[in-house]
C-alpha cells in the first residue's frame, strides 16, 4: 500500500466540466467516406509510405513503416483503396500539411491475416519492436513512441510504473470512460509493461472526480490479484495529470527538465496506452482507432470511438456543432490548440475536440501592465517566477529568460489563468523558446556555413601551396645538377696543390666541401621571394599537422 | 486568434485595487471617529488628485486613458496617502505630495508595474522633509466640530495649537531627550493602554482590514510575519537591556505605522519583494530601519524612509532570492554528472 501522498506547489482548480460528456456511453462513430491518415503522428521520424495510389488495403494493415527506431508505424483503420498519398491539412494551429495516405473505405471491414506474435515468449526487444510496428505510441497527448520508453535502460529494472489516468484538464473525459469501460485491459496492458519495465510497483493514478473509473479500476485490480499493482486516487488539482506533477504526487520524485524519469527509477504511460500495449500483443491488432471526447458547444457532447483519419467535421457533425461556435480546440481548455481547419483528421493525440463560444470562453480582456502581485508564481507547477519570464521574454532578453528557466516551464497555463491583468503568460514563452529556437538553428546555420567556408579556402590555399611546393621542388632539382658537375674538376686540381700528403688530403676535403656548399648555394630556391618561401613554409608546416593529425587519430580508431 | 489557456479566472487589476480600498475602511472610520472628519476631506483631496494627475499624464503619454483609471491604482496611492498625514493639514500639502507620488514616483517610471518606489511613501517623504512643523500637528482626540475642521483644511487662518498635540511617538521622542525615561513620558494623557491613547484602535482597525487582505489571498503572510515579528524582536531586545530608554514592543507595534505599514504599505506588490525569502528579508529590513530611526533618529517614526531605502534593494533582493524550480531542488541521483 501506498501510504503516503506527495503534493506540488502551485495548480489551479477550475470548474472541471466533466459531466458534459460523461452520461452518454462510448459511442462507435460510423466510418467517414473518406478516411486521411497522417503518416507522421508521433515524436520522431517520419514512416515512409507502403501502398500506392489504387492499392487495396485491409484493415490492420501497415501503410506507414517507421523510420528508424525513434519512429512508429501508421495502418489502415478499415479496408478499402488508396485514392492519394498527398499532403493534407493537419489538426495544428499552423494549419499546415504533411504527408497522408488517403483510404476509401469499401463497406467490408476485411482484417488483414494477423501475424502470430507470442509476446510470452518473446524476449524484450522483440516486443518492442512488435509494438513499433503497431504503432503504439503515447495517447496522453505527446505521442511518444511507447516502445522507446519500455526500456528498463542500464539499470536493467524500474522502481515504479505509473499509469496516468488522472485527466485533470477540465472538459476532457476520454480516459475517464475509457477506465469506466475497459478496466480490466488496461490493468492487464500495465502488467506487460511491468514486466517490460522489471518495475517493482504499479500505480494507477486518477483524481478523485472520477469515484466511477475508480472504483472500476479497483475492483479489476482486485480480480487480477496483483499484490504489486495498486490504484492510487489522488486530489484533483490541475496539472496533477502532467507526469512530472504526477510522479511528484505519487513518489515524491522531481524529474528535471531534460532528464528521463527512468533515470530516477520511474516510467510513465497514459491508460489508454496501456490498453493499446494490451491490445496490439494479446489481439494483435494495431493502433487504428482512439476515444475522443467531443464537448462545450454542442448539442450532444460525449466520447466517441473514432478511427484515425476521421475528419473532425465528421465528430462535429455527429455532435451536433452548435451555430454560435467561435472557435474549435484540440485538447482541453487549458493546452488545447486552436483548429484553424475543421476538415483535419483525428490522429493519434487527439484526445478532446472542443467547441468554444464566446458564453463558454469568454475573448480576453485588454491585456493591461504586470503589477508583480505574483499570483503566477503562486499558482506555477514548476516553481518558476512567471512574472519574471514575462519581463525578460518581453524585453527579448533571452539569455535572462533561460537563466530563469523558461524551458522548465510546461506551458500548463496556470499563470495566464489566475493573472489578474489578463496578460497571455503563456503566449510570452512560446514566442521566447521559438525566438531561441530560431536563434539556435540560425547560429547552428550560419557556423556550418562558416566552417564550409573556412574549408574551402582552406583547401584552395593547400593546392595553391602544393603547386607551388611541387613547381619548386622540380625547379630545385634541375640547377642541383650543374654545380655537382663543376665539382669534379676541382677536387680533381686538390692533390696538386701541395706536396704534404696530408695537407694535399685536408685541402682535398675543404675543396670538396666547397664545391658541395657552392652547389648548394647554386640552387634557385635561394633566389624565392620572401611571399614564396611564406608560402613553402606554410605548406611544409600543413603537411606536418596533417601528419600529426591522421597520426592521433590512429589510435583512437 | 488566442491560444491558450482560453479558461480564466474571474479576476482583475481591478478587483484587487478595490479589495485594498474595501481592507481600508476600517481604520479611516476609526480615524474619523477619534479625529474628526478632516480625514475624509483630504482623501477626496488626494483622490481627485490622484485621478486628475493619472488621465493627464496618461494622456501625455498616448495610453488608454479610461482603461487605466478604471484599474483603481491611483485611487489606493491617494487614499495611503491620505491615511498617513495629519487630517487638518491645509490642502494643497496633500495635492502637492499626490501629484508628486503620482507624476514622478510613478508616469515618470513608466506607470502602473514599473515603478521602483512606494508612491505612497515617496509623497510622505517630500511633505515630511519640505514641511516638518505642519507635518507634526495631529490633532488630539478632543477633536474639533466639522465645520471649524473643513475650515481649517481649506485654508482659513489656523489656530491649531490649541487642538494639535504630538502623536504618542512624538511625545516619546520629546520626553526622551528631555531625560525622563519611558515610563514617566506615558504617563501623559497622549498614552493609552500599551501605546497612544485612541491610536491603538486605528493600529487593531489596520490590522483586521490586513487579515481580509490575508484571507482574501490578496497579500501573503510573508511580509506582514516578516515586520511585526522583526519589529517585536528588536524593539524586543532593546526593551529587555534598557526598559527606562526604549518603548516596548507592544508600544512599537501599536504605535506609529508600524500595522499600516506591514499590511498596506510594505505589501505593494509592484515596489517590494516577489520572492517567499525576498519578502521576509524585505519586510524584516524595514521593521529594522523603522525602529533604528524611532529611537536613534531625528523623525518620530521612520516607516516611510525605511520603506524607500528597502525598494532600493529590491532587485538585488529579487535575483539573490530566486526559489528552486521543480526538478532543481536537490542534484540528480548521479550526482549531476550529465
Amino acid at each position: 500500500m501506498l501510504s503516503k501522498l506527495f503534493s506540488f506547489n502551485g495548480g489551479v482548480k477550475p470548474d472541471p466540466n466533466k459531466s458534459l460528456s460523461t452520461r452518454e456511453p462510448i459511442a462507435r462513430l460510423a466510418l467517414p467516406p473518406q478516411l486521411v491518415i497522417p503518416l507522421h503522428q508521433h515524436i520522431g521520424g517520419t514512416p515512409r509510405p507502403l501502398v500506392h495510389v489504387g492499392d487495396k488495403v485491409l484493415r490492420g494493415q501497415r501503410i506507414g513503416a517507421a523510420d528508424g527506431n525513434v519512429s512508429s508505424a501508421v495502418h489502415a483503420p478499415t479496408s478499402g483503396h488508396v485514392v492519394a498519398i498527398e499532403p493534407r491539412p493537419m489538426p495544428h494551429a499552423s494549419g499546415l500539411s504533411s504527408p497522408a495516405v488517403v483510404i476509401e473505405p469499401d463497406g467490408l471491414d476485411a482484417a488483414i491475416e494477423r501475424e502470430p506474435f507470442d509476446w510470452h515468449a518473446a524476449a524484450p526487444g522483440e516486443i518492442r519492436d512488435f509494438l513499433r510496428d503497431a504503432g503504439v505510441v503515447g495517447l496522453g497527448g505527446a505521442v511518444f513512441p511507447s516502445h522507446l520508453k519500455l526500456n528498463p535502460g542500464k539499470s536493467g529494472h524500474t522502481d515504479t510504473l505509473v499509469i496516468n489516468g488522472a485527466e485533470c484538464e477540465p472538459f476532457i473525459t476520454c480516459d475517464d470512460m475509457l477506465m469506466r469501460a475497459e478496466p480490466e485491459n488496461i490493468l492487464r496492458g500495465a502488467l506487460i509493461m511491468q514486466r517490460m519495465l522489471a518495475a517493482k510497483q504499479v500505480l494507477v493514478a486518477l483524481e478523485d472526480n472520477k469515484p466511477e473509473a475508480a472504483a472500476a479500476l479497483k475492483a479489476a485490480a482486485q480480480s487480477l490479484g496483483h499484490a504489486s499493482l495498486e490504484v492510487v486516487v489522488v486530489p484533483t488539482r490541475y496539472p496533477a495529470g502532467g507526469a512530472k506533477q504526477l510522479i511528484r504526487v505519487l513518489t515524491g520524485i522531481e524529474v528535471p527538465h531534460g532528464s528521463r524519469s527512468t533515470d530516477y527509477g520511474v516510467q510513465c504511460f497514459n491508460v489508454a496506452t496501456a490498453l493499446a500495449v494490451w491490445r496490439a500483443l494479446e489481439h494483435g491488432e494495431p493502433l487504428t482507432r482512439r476515444i475522443v471526447t467531443v464537448t462545450g458547444n454542442v448539442e450532444r457532447p460525449r466520447n466517441f470511438d473514432v478511427a484515425i483519419g476521421t475528419p473532425i467535421s465528421h465528430l462535429f457533425a455527429a455532435a451536433g456543432l452548435k451555430p454560435d461556435t467561435d472557435k474549435l480546440i484540440m485538447g482541453g481548455p487549458m493546452m488545447g490548440i486552436p483548429l484553424p481547419n475543421i476538415d483535419a483528421p483525428v490522429v493519434k493525440a487527439t484526445n478532446c475536440l472542443l467547441a468554444s463560444s464566446p458564453a463558454l470562453f469568454a475573448p480576453p480582456e485588454p491585456e493591461l501592465p504586470c503589477i508583480r502581485c505574483g499570483e503566477c508564481a503562486r499558482a506555477c507547477p514548476a516553481d518558476l517566477q512567471p512574472f519574471e519570464l514575462y519581463w525578460h521574454s518581453r524585453a527579448r532578453n533571452f539569455g535572462r529568460a533561460q537563466e530563469y528557466k523558461l524551458f522548465d516551464c510546461i506551458e500548463c497555463g496556470c499563470c495566464a489563468y489566475v493573472c489578474p491583468s489578463h496578460i497571455p503568460l503563456v503566449d510570452y514563452y512560446r514566442y521566447a523558446k521559438s525566438e531561441i529556437w530560431a536563434r539556435e538553428r540560425d547560429k547552428d546555420a550560419a557556423d556550418s556555413a562558416r566552417e564550409r567556408f573556412e574549408f574551402r579556402n582552406w583547401r584552395a590555399d593547400r593546392e595553391k601551396e602544393e603547386k607551388a611546393a611541387k613547381l619548386a621542388a622540380r625547379n630545385a632539382a634541375k640547377p642541383a645538377v650543374k654545380p655537382t658537375d663543376g665539382s669534379a674538376p676541382a677536387a680533381d686540381v686538390a692533390p696538386s696543390a701541395g706536396d704534404d700528403p696530408m695537407k694535399a688530403l685536408i685541402e682535398a676535403a675543404m675543396a670538396r666541401a666547397r664545391a658541395q656548399k657552392e652547389a648548394v648555394a647554386a640552387k634557385n630556391t635561394d633566389a624565392l621571394t620572401p611571399a614564396q618561401q611564406a608560402q613553402i613554409d606554410a605548406a611544409e608546416e600543413r603537411r606536418k599537422r596533417a601528419s600529426e593529425l591522421s597520426g592521433s587519430n590512429a589510435p583512437a580508431e | 486568434m488566442y491560444n491558450s489557456p482560453y479558461l480564466r479566472q474571474n479576476t482583475s487589476v481591478r478587483r484587487v485595487m478595490v479589495t485594498v480600498l474595501v481592507a481600508m475602511l476600517p481604520a479611516i472610520a476609526v480615524q474619523v471617529w477619534l479625529f474628526g472628519i478632516g480625514l475624509l476631506l483630504q482623501i477626496a483631496l488626494a483622490s481627485a488628485t490622484a485621478l486628475a494627475c493619472e488621465a493627464a499624464m496618461l494622456s501625455m503619454r498616448r495610453r488608454p486613458v479610461a482603461r487605466a483609471l478604471g484599474d483603481g491604482s491611483a485611487l489606493v496611492t491617494a487614499w495611503l496617502i491620505a491615511v498617513c498625514l495629519p487630517p487638518l493639514l491645509p490642502w494643497w500639502m496633500i495635492v502637492i505630495g499626490t501629484s508628486f507620488a503620482i507624476i514622478i514616483g510613478k508616469h515618470l517610471y513608466g506607470g502602473l508595474g514599473q515603478n521602483p518606489f512606494n508612491p505612497a511613501m515617496l509623497a510622505y517623504c517630500v511633505l515630511i522633509i519640505s514641511f516638518p512643523a505642519l507635518m507634526s500637528q495631529w490633532p488630539g482626540l478632543q477633536g474639533s466640530d466639522p465645520a471649524t475642521q473643513l475650515h481649517w483644511v481649506l485654508g482659513g487662518e489656523r489656530a491649531l495649537d490649541a487642538v494639535t498635540g504630538a502623536t504618542p511617538l512624538d511625545a516619546l521622542r520629546t520626553g526622551l531627550l528631555g531625560n525622563a525615561d519611558v515610563s514617566a513620558v506615558m504617563q501623559s494623557a497622549a498614552f493609552g493602554h500599551v501605546a497612544g491613547a485612541g491610536w491603538e484602535w486605528v493600529a487593531l482597525a489596520w490590522g483586521a482590514g490586513g487579515l481580509l487582505l490575508l484571507a482574501l489571498r490578496i497579500i501573503t503572510w510573508h511580509i506582514p510575519v516578516a515586520f511585526l515579528g522583526a519589529m517585536a524582536l528588536v524593539s524586543g531586545v532593546a526593551w529587555l537591556i534598557d526598559p527606562s530608554h526604549y518603548a516596548s514592543p507592544a508600544f512599537h507595534l501599536l504605535a506609529g505605522g508600524t500595522m499600516l505599514g506591514a499590511f498596506f504599505i510594505a505589501t505593494d506588490p509592484v515596489s517590494g519583494a516577489t520572492t517567499p525569502r525576498g519578502k521576509l528579508i524585505f519586510a524584516a529590513g524595514i521593521a529594522l530601519i523603522a525602529w533604528l530611526i524611532r529611537a536613534f533618529g531625528a523623525y518620530p517614526d521612520g516607516i516611510a524612509f525605511a520603506v524607500l531605502l528597502l525598494n532600493i534593494c529590491v532587485p538585488l533582493i529579487d535575483i539573490k532570492t530566486q526559489p528552486p524550480v521543480f526538478g532543481h531542488k536537490v542534484e540528480p541521483p548521479d550526482g549531476g554528472a550529465r
